[in-house]
């Protein structure tokens, strides 16, 4: 399967581990990526907040250049989907509209037609990998492994516009895969909120706030991980969990994976291929439990 | 087909605490959760406490949480509701970040209506009034009906993410009714009421984009979109340097992205929080901490937060900064649809927000704003309470 691959701004910056571990994922799942590296970050929902025919311009450039590999495209990050698929519609509802960016994105020779299909590599896997075929490549089942889902609200919200109608169950789709992976869903009031992120400059405490509750409430489900497709969650949810943890007096140590490196600890890559030494919260509690389970298989 | 209804129940002077109990409901599919409540209430207990009205999603006042989502009961049909039902039983309980009075009736004079009344939600125009009524362009009062369209059912208010660790957030409700005033050409007090907004450390830069609001919201308000445009306007229009780094942070990201195509994350830290200023330097040291966790991790380098590579091409960004940064053309699916985009649309048949037209400007077009132009006739509902 060929894809044109957005990663993101994020996977590529504060996150390496997530932009590396998809590399060695890919690999193994035999996905071929093109990557887009000439295409320039989504905005993030920002740059829509400051101008959004700005925004729209910019995804729109993103598209094009997707459109002309020929391949569908597949993105990591769940504010990115959420962030281009509101572009997307826009673009997508008004001829007009998009004629009038296409004259600006003509000078590069880009074009963008309705009908791409950007899907987040969760929904890719479940929708055109499957499920099935996936677990065919288990070599190392998450066997017993408590893990709970973090989706990031940009996939899951509105469901009008990120493709519900035709595939209703996306927002249950980490709990799917980490069933198909061996492990156990962890079901807890966080899993489908908000991490905070977006306003940790704003207003730190409704932020952290936000990412220590969830992290606590997955804990107290018996959650031994949790697993996110959204690098911007894992932001806040591993490399802030001791400020988080400070914010509500509280300790937490909750390791964060990214949905890459969950999928790839099972196809028997080491931790260390996907990144996991970059965390902040240690994933050694992981590892050793999968460990234990090939000792003893 | 019967289905069952799982209401939280709680009587405050009963000294109990809250629980849930199951009643059995023979209606048909079509009928809504309201409906299933009141057949239980006529059939088999009086007690259980609900408030409603119209029954046609025109009043707001069966606000509830369904499977754990806030709708109106009247709204949502059974089956519509059993989809989504655990245990093959409809979760029914009282909606969220308001205070529980009894059963599924929540106190919203405590919350909702407090910080309704918060953003001074009535007009303030300059000089004395008119002999007759205010002459507006049409136009300039499209873009203000889809947070006209609220019906102050406090859906958005009970599912609201940063309310629910931060009570004092003003909320999506109270600013997409906010907005209403602040995109109407007749109030005088624009840059004031967004000043206000921005300031406030609970008010527009409280929003963490969550889209729960746009989500849970029966009438397609969207609040959040309108708490984006309260940014934009506070922003691009008035130059409101808020003390909460609201502007800083769109400002720096934009520009970024300007200069250098993708993120550079540590520039955007340190000038969101504005080292120049001594709040910033606090602010600056307080996430101190957590670079350097991120430097110990290998997950910053050095390189990486001292140089950020620009992208390949960056005059193609640049070109689309200079075109839109001037245009700035803006596109509300509320008020022109989600069409399919086939068709050539007639571009002068939907007025845009390319600029919004000043009061008194384009007199051939002038109309009575008493009676704005219904941009998308509804099935359910008509205007709320403006």
């Amino acid at each position: 399967m060929r894809l044109a691959y957005w990663p993101g701004c994020v996977s590529r910056g504060f996150t390496p581990e997530l932009h590396g571990s998809m590399a060695v994922v890919a690999e193994r799942l035999g996905l071929e990526l093109v990557e887009l590296d000439r295409a320039n970050c989504c905005g993030a929902g920002v740059i829509a907040e400051h101008n959004q025919e700005l925004a729209d311009t910019l995804n729109a450039r993103t598209f094009a250049m997707a459109q002309k590999t020929g391949l569908s495209m597949m993105n990591i990050c769940s504010t990115c989907q959420g962030a281009q698929s509101e572009c997307q519609q826009r673009l997508d509802a008004d001829a007009s509209y998009r004629a009038h960016i296409n004259e600006v994105l003509a000078a590069e020779g880009l074009h963008y037609e309705t009908g791409l299909t950007n899907k987040n590599f969760l929904w890719l896997l479940v929708e055109d990998y499957g499920l099935e075929r996936l677990g065919e490549l288990v070599v190392r089942p998450l066997t017993g492994l408590r893990v709970g889902p973090f989706y990031g609200c940009y996939i899951l919200r509105p469901t009008s516009r990120l493709g519900y109608d035709e595939f209703p169950e996306r927002d249950t789709y980490l709990e799917q895969v980490i069933e198909v992976l061996g492990g156990e869903p962890v079901d807890y009031e966080g899993a489908r909120k908000c991490c905070g992120f977006p306003v940790i400059t704003m207003n730190r405490e409704t932020s952290l706030k936000q990412a220590a509750r969830h992290i606590g409430d997955a804990t107290d489900a018996g959650a031994e991980a949790l697993v996110t497709p959204c690098p911007l969650c894992h932001l806040n949810l591993d490399l802030q969990q001791p400020d988080a943890a400070r914010i509500i007096g509280e300790d937490l140590g909750l390791p964060i994976l990214h949905l890459p490196q969950l999928v790839g600890l099972v196809l028997g890559l080491e931790p260390k291929e996907l990144g996991m030494h970059k965390h902040v919260v240690s994933t050694s509690g992981v590892e050793r439990r999968l460990a234990a389970q090939v000792a003893t298989a | 087909m019967p289905y069952t209804l799982r209401i939280r129940r709680y009587d405050p002077e009963s000294g109990a605490p809250p629980y849930w109990a199951d009643y059995p409901v023979d209606l048909e599919g079509h009928k809504s959760v309201l409906d299933g409540i009141l057949d239980v209430k006529d059939r088999e207990d009086g007690s259980i406490g609900i408030r409603c009205s119209c029954q046609a999603a025109i009043c707001g006042s069966c606000g509830v949480r369904i499977n754990g989502q806030a709708k109106l009961a009247c709204n949502t049909k059974l089956r519509d509701a059993a989809l989504k039902a655990k245990d093959d039983a409809i979760t029914v309980e009282p909606m969220g970040n308001m205070p529980v009075m009894r059963d599924l009736i929540v106190n919203m004079d405590a919350v909702h209506w407090k910080k309704v009344q918060r953003v001074v939600p009535w007009l303030e125009p300059a000089g004395p009034p008119p002999e007759r009524e205010y002459i507006v362009p049409p136009e300039s009062m499209i873009d203000v009906t889809q947070s006209m369209a609220c019906i102050h059912c406090g859906a958005c208010v009970s599912d609201c993410l940063s309310m629910e660790v931060d009570p004092l957030f003003i909320g999506p409700a109270a600013l997409a009714k906010a907005y209403r005033f602040v995109g109407d050409p007749r109030d005088s007090y624009t840059e004031e009421r967004l000043r206000d907004l921005a300031e406030d450390p609970h008010g527009i830069y409280d929003c963490t984009h969550c889209f729960n609001c746009v989500q849970v919201c029966p009438k397609g308000v969207a609040p959040m979109d309108q708490i984006m445009r309260l940014r934009r306007r506070a922003t691009r229009d008035f130059g409101i340097d808020d003390s909460n780094n609201g502007r800083r942070h769109e400002e720096s990201f934009t520009r970024i992205i300007e200069k250098k195509g993708t993120l550079d994350e540590r520039k955007l830290l340190q000038d969101s929080l504005g080292p120049l200023r001594p709040q910033g330097q606090i602010a600056l040291l307080r996430a101190l901490p957590t670079g350097l966790r991120g430097f110990a991790k290998g997950k910053i380098t050095p390189r990486k937060a001292l140089f950020h590579e620009k992208l390949e091409g960056m005059e193609n960004v640049k070109r689309i900064y200079d075109h839109a940064e001037d245009h700035a053309e803006e596109l509300n699916l509320y008020i022109i649809g989600e069409g399919d985009g086939e068709e050539e649309p007639d571009r002068d048949a939907h007025p845009r927000m390319e600029k919004e037209p000043a009061m008194g400007e384009a007199p051939e077009a002038e109309t009575r704003a008493a009676a704005p132009r219904e941009p998308r006739p509804e099935p359910t509902g008509s205007e709320g309470p403006s």
